[in-house]
């Protein structure tokens, strides 16, 4: 497949590894922010063959693992209600809340399907006008834009019937509290390509000069990115902290102006907790007051929600880099994708589940040895 | 969910006022929104995420960067640990013995 095979090419990633092993010198802590990016490193090895120095930090971007517990206990109210029909993306269906997941909702007689488009969500509310209709919308800055263009369409096509449960974050504002948090020991970040593709890279510049810490956007095959290593690790050992661009093909200066727009219209900012984390001062979005009416949360008045989380679950300080997966106790012993008792465990792009698919075996290839896309 | 992947633009229409695409992935075919980027043509490539395309894929953009990582690969060639290039023509991998050996024979 153009665009996938030419970026997996091992030859290229050993030239880049290369240049990587004949650059670092000095011990380095990068944090690639999206768990799209930290699938492929871990089931790449790519952390493995870089040199001893260059350490990878995994970062909070993934949307299932820092969707609220709160908010988790709302779709499954919402869910569970018997004139509902509760529309999400697979990767929720097992996100542990309080005391049940969707899945269970779903087999103790709750509406609940998987959709791949939340457009799929808004026809099956126009083919059911007599029901509910919910769309789970979480997700980052990628996923908004979608969700997004649904609440204006139903809007505009005055389908009353849907509405949207909604749990969007924004990456800027957890950089910049990871960057303020004590404990952190960031030097660098491998921004997410995807999210750039939307929102351009208009707001990196400021906190790569604030907090002295090279931004490098970064694609999600091997050599994207093996490239925005090189790139990152080229500018920390030259002192530098700029914004870097290593994924052109699909990111713009400006991101994309039409999606932006719309995000402008549909949604505000607003603070947000994240899961494990904590809130975040304006890291969020919800729906802006011309689109309250489609508001899952105001229809069906589930705002006041009490959670637990399990003690023994330690997804925050994975999220926030400060333990990797394996340190957990539970990990792949009480804790398995079968039995998450977090959502890092769950979604494909959480670091415990990458780590239990891809590293519980012990396989870990040599350096310069393995190819990193075998 | 949050991956975004690369689609082939198969083919366009409208349908209900919204600008739609059939999209092919690698074998896989899915309708897809281009309402944010209305003017993909079909033959083109785009980033598609949860059935919405975000962003056009730039061939020339590719093709630099691929070149670039060629380039890089010459440079290794000119400047680099000749024990490596020398390994990696053989099909082996330098591994600290090698290095050892070379070692001790400076001593
Ligand atoms: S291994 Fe399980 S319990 Fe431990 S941090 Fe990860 S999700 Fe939580």
């Amino acid at each position: 497949m153009k665009y996938i095979d030419e970026f997996q090419d091992p030859e290229l990633a050993r030239r880049l590894l290369d240049d990587i092993h004949a650059t670092a010198t000095r011990p380095w802590a990068l944090m690639e922010v999206c768990g799209g990016q930290t699938h492929t490193i871990i089931r790449h090895g790519i952390d493995q063959l870089l040199p001893d120095t260059v350490e990878l930090i995994h970062g909070p971007g993934c949307p299932v693992c820092v969707t609220p517990l709160e908010v988790i206990d709302k779709a499954l109210e919402i869910a569970a209600r018997p004139d509902v029909i509760f529309c999400s993306f697979g990767d929720m269906l097992r996100v542990p809340g309080t005391d049940r997941d969707l899945f269970r909702v779903r087999s103790e007689g709750g509406d609940v399907r998987v959709v791949y488009s939340p457009l799929d969500a808004l026809k099956i509310a126009r083919q059911n006008p007599d029901r509910e209709v919910v769309f789970f919308g979480i997700g980052f800055e990628t996923t908004a834009p979608p969700n997004a263009m649904t609440v204006y369409q139903a809007r505009k096509h005055r389908i009353p019937n849907f509405s949207l449960l909604v749990s969007h974050v924004r990456v800027p504002p957890a950089i910049e509290a990871i960057m303020t948090s004590p404990s952190c020991r960031v030097q660098a970040f491998l921004a997410a390509g995807h999210v750039c593709s939307v929102m351009g890279m208009d707001e990196y510049p400021a906190l790569a000069e604030r907090f002295r810490v090279p931004i490098v956007v970064t694609g999600f095959e091997p050599l994207d990115l093996l490239e925005g290593i090189r790139r990152t690790v080229r500018q920390l050992e030259r002192g530098e902290h700029t914004v870097d661009n290593a994924y052109p093909r699909a990111v713009r200066a400006g991101g994309n102006p039409a999606a932006r727009a719309m995000l402008d219209d549909v949604f505000e900012v607003t603070d947000r907790a994240w899961r494990g984390i904590g809130t975040i001062p304006d890291s969020g979005w919800r729906l802006s007051a011309r689109y309250r009416d489609f508001d899952a949360e105001h229809r069906f008045s589930v705002e006041n929600i009490a959670t637990r989380e399990p003690a023994a679950c330690r997804s925050g300080e994975v999220l926030q880099g400060q333990i990797k997966p394996h340190q957990c106790e539970a990990f792949g012993t009480t804790c398995t994708p079968r039995t998450p008792l977090g959502a890092t465990m769950v979604s494909s792009e959480g670091a415990c589940a990458a780590y239990y698919l891809y590293r519980r075996l012990g396989v870990t290839p040599t350096k310069l040895e393995a190819s990193p896309v075998a | 969910m949050c991956l975004a992947v690369p689609g082939k633009v198969v083919d366009i229409e409208e349908r209900d006022g919204t600008r739609m695409a059939t999209v092919d992935f690698g074998g896989v075919v899915k309708e897809v929104c281009l309402e944010y980027v209305p003017d993909l043509a079909v033959g083109e490539y785009a980033i598609v995420h949860v059935g919405f395309a975000l962003q056009r894929l730039d061939e020339e953009s590719a093709r630099q960067t691929l070149a670039l990582f060629e380039e890089l690969g010459l440079l290794q060639e000119e400047f680099g640990d000749p024990w490596e290039a020398a390994a990696a023509e053989a099909g082996t991998v330098p591994g600290p013995a090698v290095k050892d050996e070379a070692q001790e024979a400076q001593r």
